[in-house]
């Protein structure tokens, strides 16, 4: 039977909920990473240097950073637009994020896709679409996959509160849940679709409650932190490896900005930007890490913030120095 | 119907000669569907009712007990589901075969084989190699859910490769190269022909490649160019007019129609001079508008008359038998489009 988890907020900085310190960081300095690239992505693209449209995940990066460091090595998972730091975790190189975000070369689609469309099978990340949730039953496909070989691995899918109007979530959970198979469903739940606010998206008071239709567990959770966030993670993950079926994890999170570029959110209220603003992934964790006691302080955080400037620095270099595709290779490979 | 109208040439780049066996269209389905996967553990069936009941037409009869459950798979009826669990299984390496019950319900997959599976190779790199099969056409009221014949839309989508046999033996030897092919498949296998079309099979390994056209009839009067069920109809339209008119009508079987076999029906037209494109699709956009089309880019110095379309009207296909007589091309349709080029 499905179990609908009390929601719990953490009301500021606790301990470190067990996990190493060492993780913690890790984890801090992915997060970085990814609001780096993004920070710097908007930047380039005022500059005109961005074609189309830019999109952040700006206040996604625990939810995103958790989920991905919960997953073993051999499982896969096709996170949306607002989980860059997905990618940065299972290791996808930030210059070559910068040149997707270019249309270079060096981006993983070669310049045939842009903005957060990343993705590398070499490390088990699905390039979406942009017909959220359609990944979804691409994911428990995967996990059929596994299922049918018999493999431990497990398959992660995202989507949004917008995206969970759609029927394919609707299909690719009840296949799951009728096979009982090793995928987790990741719901970004930030609270707007585009301007569309979640009560115009969906009646229920809690997605995660849907779980209970397909026959599997659902769970809410903080998704600004990150310590809740992978340790739910990894229940679900771990349920699914040993054959416990399929999870519904509702991240509950927040898009402190529009939802592209150019949108500036208008239609948002000012105290709940405010309240999002008080809650930011990346400042919870910076004062969780140092009220942890540990070496973490505010010098070793000034130094980690100048490394990772210094690394996305090389980044842009090396994304800039990537060479625009030929447009004489606009036709090849639409067939293998 | 006729029945094996192979009167015309070579129909296969194997040149083995090894045992036939007399099947009907549906039986060389199944063949190819049960050989293939005895040869690759990697192929697996998924569909609605394919599993304890054999599918809605049975090709997978039988299926379950020799493969087990898992590598036939009783969907829920949720055709999204269906292909986007392909296209995910595809990518972690195994090769696919989904059923839809009638080709009519690949329209609840549409973002699947349009968004996802045909541009993912050209996106990305990785490879999509799913195949649909599509249980297509009329002429048994079935109605404007379970007749239709929708592979001119998904010719016009960069990616996928479209596939319509009109004989046993090319069903199953384009449903094996279909598993083989690396690509996502539309394999339309025409319901009318299931067991009204009997014919010799060879036995074993026949993957027949893609984009090479069989002449169904020789001639040289008028060349007509069709798939599907429709080669039937043209061929039997061509006795008739030869031994009621003596006229010598030449006719192309596609076999696949993207690729298509451009080629061959350019030399074709070329040395005929007169055209006539049939199919069972309805008219505006469908496909034999490309083959036209480029008829009269390639070869206009070499036409005696202008191409002739012949197909289904712009109606969705009808219930009532004298309605969808009227909608479906028939021998007589062909035979009055023949007289007209053969007279101009």
């Amino acid at each position: 039977m499905a179990v609908v988890s009390k929601r719990s907020r953490s009301d500021g900085p606790v301990s470190t909920g067990g996990l190493d310190e060492a993780v913690l960081r890790g984890m801090y300095r992915a997060m970085l990473l990814t609001r780096s690239i993004e920070e710097r992505g908007h930047s380039l693209y005022r500059q005109g240097r961005i074609p189309g449209s830019f999109y952040t995940g700006r206040g996604n990066e625990a939810a995103a950073v958790g989920v991905a460091w919960a997953m073993a090595a051999q499982d896969v998972g096709a996170p949306t637009q607002r989980d860059l730091g997905v990618h940065i975790v299972r290791g996808m190189a930030p210059w070559r994020i910068i040149a997707q975000y270019l249309g270079r070369t060096g981006g993983p689609t070669r310049g045939r896709d842009g903005n957060v469309h990343l993705g590398d099978m070499g490390i088990g990340t699905l390039t979406m679409v942009s017909h959220l949730p359609a990944m979804l039953p691409v994911a428990v496909g995967c996990a059929l996959a596994f299922r049918v070989r018999n493999e431990p691995r497990v398959a992660l899918g995202w989507f949004g509160d917008g995206g969970s109007a759609r029927g394919d979530a609707h299909e690719a959970m009840n296949f799951a849940g009728v096979r009982r198979l090793p995928v987790v469903f990741v719901l970004d739940n930030n609270g707007y679709a585009y301007s569309t606010p979640a009560h115009l998206e969906y009646g229920v008071t809690h997605l995660a409650e849907r779980a209970a239709a397909y026959g599997f567990p659902g769970q809410i959770v903080d998704g600004t932190d990150v310590v809740a966030v992978y340790r739910a993670a990894h229940a679900a993950i771990e349920r699914a490896r040993g054959g416990g079926g399929p999870t519904l994890l509702e991240l509950v999170t927040m898009r402190m900005e529009g939802h592209a570029v150019h949108d500036d959110a208008f239609y948002v209220p000012a105290e709940v930007l405010a309240a999002w603003r008080e809650r930011d992934p990346l400042a919870l964790l910076r004062a969780r890490l140092l009220s942890a006691g540990g070496d973490f302080d505010e010098a070793a955080d000034e130094a980690l913030r100048m490394e990772v400037a210094r690394e996305v620095d090389v980044a842009v270099e090396l994304a800039m120095a990537s060479e625009w595709p030929d447009p004489a290779t606009l036709e090849d490979g639409v067939y293998r | 119907m006729a029945a094996g109208a192979r009167d015309g040439g070579p129909d296969y780049d194997d040149d083995s000669e090894g045992p036939v066996a007399v099947r009907t269209y549906l039986e060389a389905i199944s063949d190819g569907l049960r050989e293939e996967m005895r040869r690759d553990d990697r192929v697996f069936v998924i569909g609605e009712d394919v599993g304890v009941y054999g599918g809605a037409f049975k090709v997978t009869k039988g299926f379950q007990e020799e493969f087990g459950e898992w590598r036939v798979i009783d969907a829920p009826l949720a055709e999204t589901a269906i292909v986007g669990a392909c296209t995910g299984a595809a990518l972690m390496g195994l090769r696919p075969v989904a059923e839809m019950q009638f080709a009519d319900f690949i329209s609840c997959c549409w973002d699947h084989l349009v968004t996802i599976a045909a541009k993912q190779h050209w996106r990305t790199g990785a490879s999509v190699p799913i195949v649909v099969r599509c249980p297509s056409g009329g002429g048994f009221s079935g109605g404007p859910f379970h007749s239709q014949n929708p592979e001119s839309s998904f010719a016009h989508i960069p990616g996928l490769k479209i596939v319509c046999p009109s004989t046993p033996a090319d069903a199953k030897g384009l449903l094996i190269q279909s598993i083989r092919d690396e690509n996502p498949v539309l394999y339309f296998e025409h319901k009318h022909l299931y067991r009204r079309i009997k014919d010799e099979v060879p036995e074993g390994d026949i993957a027949v490649p893609f984009g090479v056209a069989r002449v169904a009839a020789a001639g040289d009067d008028i060349t007509v160019v069709t798939w599907g069920a429709m080669v039937h109809t043209a061929c039997a339209a061509a006795v008739r007019a030869g031994e009621e008119h003596d006229i010598s009508v030449e006719v192309i079987d596609l076999r696949t129609i993207m690729p298509w076999d451009r080629e061959a029906v350019l030399a074709a037209v070329a040395r005929t001079g007169k055209a006539l494109v049939l199919h069972e699709d309805t008219r505006t956009a469908g496909f034999g508008a490309e083959i036209a089309a480029t008829i009269a880019e390639e070869v206009f110095e070499n036409l005696d008359a202008p191409v002739v379309r012949l197909t289904a009207p712009d109606t969705p296909v009808p219930f009532s038998p004298p309605l969808e007589q009227r909608f479906i091309p028939q021998v007589d349709d062909v035979l009055a489009a023949v007289h007209k080029l053969y007279a101009y």
